[in-house]
């Protein structure tokens, strides 16, 4: 009966918490559907007056379309989602599997970058792009993830082929293998799992990053979503919050349909790795 | 071609060349954007720049001025110290009462830890910054619920002394993200330590602080180094909440808020790379304290 009695306890205390996590973004989703004086008026959940017009006023934007903003975030993401799953499983095999003079220092030169706040190179990087003329182009979203900047996929990686037997390399070398090609044919299919999560995370950083995006980024055609939002909020104030939630919510589809999809791994990768979405 | 040599377990192949073909993309990466930058910021902190002209030296002037003249720099500084002494410890034992709660085996877990862990996930997007915005604004949801219980709740988001706490209870509101780290540790730990335990007497309290906690007391490390490292970035959520400025009268001039002001809205780039060696060497000092005090309560089982 104690027990029992704790049980339900724990489980009221739980849907509390849990009610108080999700409420804030239960109302965003709810209030993107009422008119806007009535997003003040009453607290509740039901919009009394269903106005799904916040959508297509949001869609359209203030003085570019929603979509464009849609389709610059999803090229960046993919560009660099392709630059990381390449130059860190590259990177990774040969820290995990190859002997080189040096790869003790390189690699701890690796880890090292892990803990380096990313301020430190922003300036220069800055001044880079900008001598490069990158400066309100895509390329300095994307470009250094094709040179293994995220060290933390390198080590994600790197403690998965670990993980693999180490047979499976010497079965291919003796069978005359290179190490390219134990790497494309044996070691990368096997990754899978870490490509997943390096995936995901690659795509929820990049279509969430801010910071970067608003340094680099001036013409509003070339506009991510973070960007627009930001946008919307100061060209119309706070009289459109019905269009500004509504796009908010809209905005946050893309990374809910991956959570949904994904649950387990993505759960998994945090706990293993210390991921942070 | 590749040398080889004799080693105790039989031989050792050197692949140098196919080490460095794999690792040209990382190497290339590391000189140019971490390296090579790193270098320059170095340089470029004992300058003053304007991207236009030539950088001209100026010594130590930077940091002269950041603690000599720059009222905004330690207001900058101060938030971010109140930011992360606050947010951090709050995160880190609401995120270990929870997972405590789930571990005990109960049913629905993975629906608690998904739900809770959700907020992380959109973390400082700029939608859940807009959407922090409207819930502490004047006649937002904070306020609404507020006056059901007839309390009248301040304009959170523009009153100088609400306004940081607003973007603490944010960090705060994502701590599903530690919450899973602790989980998987906590999982580790064998059932019968607790079962011993029980057979004798043990109370649950005693339990947690006798077995629980050393036990996971490498996870609350790593956890605590990685949260403070992620606070000391914040940015997205106080641009936005401020519209860019850090205010109200600079309440949320949060460290990297004034470093992109004085970079890239007033194209100081030597005070900005000085500010950012500065926060390299804030951060660093306050992580190797981290490090030191944790072999004083850091059990390590071996």
């Amino acid at each position: 009966m104690r027990t029992e009695r704790k049980r339900l306890l724990a489980h009221f205390a739980l849907i509390v918490v849990t009610l108080v996590m999700l409420y804030p973004l239960i109302w965003m989703v709810a209030s993107s559907f009422k008119p806007t004086d009535e997003i003040f008026s009453q607290p509740g959940l039901v919009p009394r007056q269903f106005e799904p017009s916040n959508y297509a006023e949001g869609w359209q934007g203030v003085s570019t379309a929603f979509s464009i903003f849609i389709e610059n975030s999803l090229f960046i993401s993919v560009a660099a989602i392709v630059g990381n799953v390449v130059s860190c499983s590259l990177a990774a095999y040969a820290f995990a599997r190859l002997n080189f003079i040096g790869r003790r220092i390189a690699y701890a030169t690796m880890l090292a970058t892990l803990m380096l706040p990313t301020h430190v190179t922003l300036v220069p990087q800055y001044i880079l792009f900008n001598k490069l003329g990158w400066v309100n182009t895509f390329y300095p979203l994307f470009v250094p993830h094709f040179f293994a900047v995220d060290a933390f996929f390198v080590l994600l990686m790197v403690q998965f082929i670990r993980s693999l037997p180490r047979e499976l390399d010497e079965a291919a070398r003796l069978d005359g293998c290179s190490p390219w090609k134990t790497y494309r044919y044996i070691v990368f299919p096997l990754l899978r799992p870490a490509l997943v999560t390096t995936i995901i995370f690659t795509f929820i950083w990049t279509y969430n990053d801010f910071f970067k995006q608003l340094i680099y980024l001036n013409d509003v055609q070339l506009f991510t979503v973070p960007l627009g939002l930001r946008q919307f909020l100061d060209s119309t104030g706070d009289s459109a919050w019905g269009p500004m939630l509504a796009m908010s919510t809209l905005a946050l589809v893309p990374p809910l349909v991956l959570f949904v999809t994904f649950q387990r791994q993505i759960v998994d990768g945090v706990a293993t790795s210390g991921l942070k979405g | 071609m590749s040398p080889t040599i004799r080693g105790g377990r039989g031989r050792v192949r050197y692949q140098n060349g196919w080490a460095l073909a794999f690792l040209a993309p990382w190497l290339i990466g590391f000189l140019a954007f971490t390296a090579g930058p790193m270098l320059m910021s170095l340089y470029l902190a004992f300058t003053d720049y304007d991207l236009l002209s030539a950088p001209r030296w100026i010594g130590g002037g930077n940091f002269g001025r950041m603690f000599g003249d720059d009222p905004l720099f330690l207001q900058s500084l101060k938030v971010t110290a109140i930011y992360v002494a606050v947010g951090t410890p709050l995160s880190l034992c609401f995120a270990l009462a929870v997972a405590v709660v789930l571990n005990r085996g109960l049913r629905g877990l993975d629906f608690y830890r998904s739900a809770i862990y959700l907020p992380s996930l959109f973390g400082g997007s700029v939608a859940i910054a807009v959407l922090w915005r409207k819930v502490f604004n004047g006649d937002g949801l904070v306020n609404q619920i507020l006056a059901l219980v007839g309390i009248q709740g301040p304009s959170w988001i523009s009153e100088p002394h609400t306004a940081l706490g607003t973007l603490i209870a944010l960090e705060v509101w994502q701590f599903g993200a530690p919450m899973v780290i602790f989980l998987a540790g906590l999982r580790q730990i064998p059932r019968e330590f607790y079962e011993a335990a029980q057979v004798d007497g043990a109370s649950r309290n005693r339990q947690f602080w006798s077995i629980t906690m050393p036990l996971l007391s490498p996870i609350l490390f790593f956890n605590l180094t990685l949260q403070l490292i992620r606070s000391f970035q914040a940015f997205a959520p106080a641009f936005i909440i401020s519209d860019g400025s850090g205010g109200p009268a600079d309440s949320t001039l949060f460290y990297s808020l004034y470093l992109y002001q004085e970079g890239f809205v007033n194209f100081d780039m030597g005070y900005a790379a000085a500010m950012a060696w500065m926060l390299v060497l804030l951060a660093g000092a306050i992580v190797a304290v981290n490090f030191f005090f944790s072999k004083f309560w850091v059990h390590y089982e071996n």
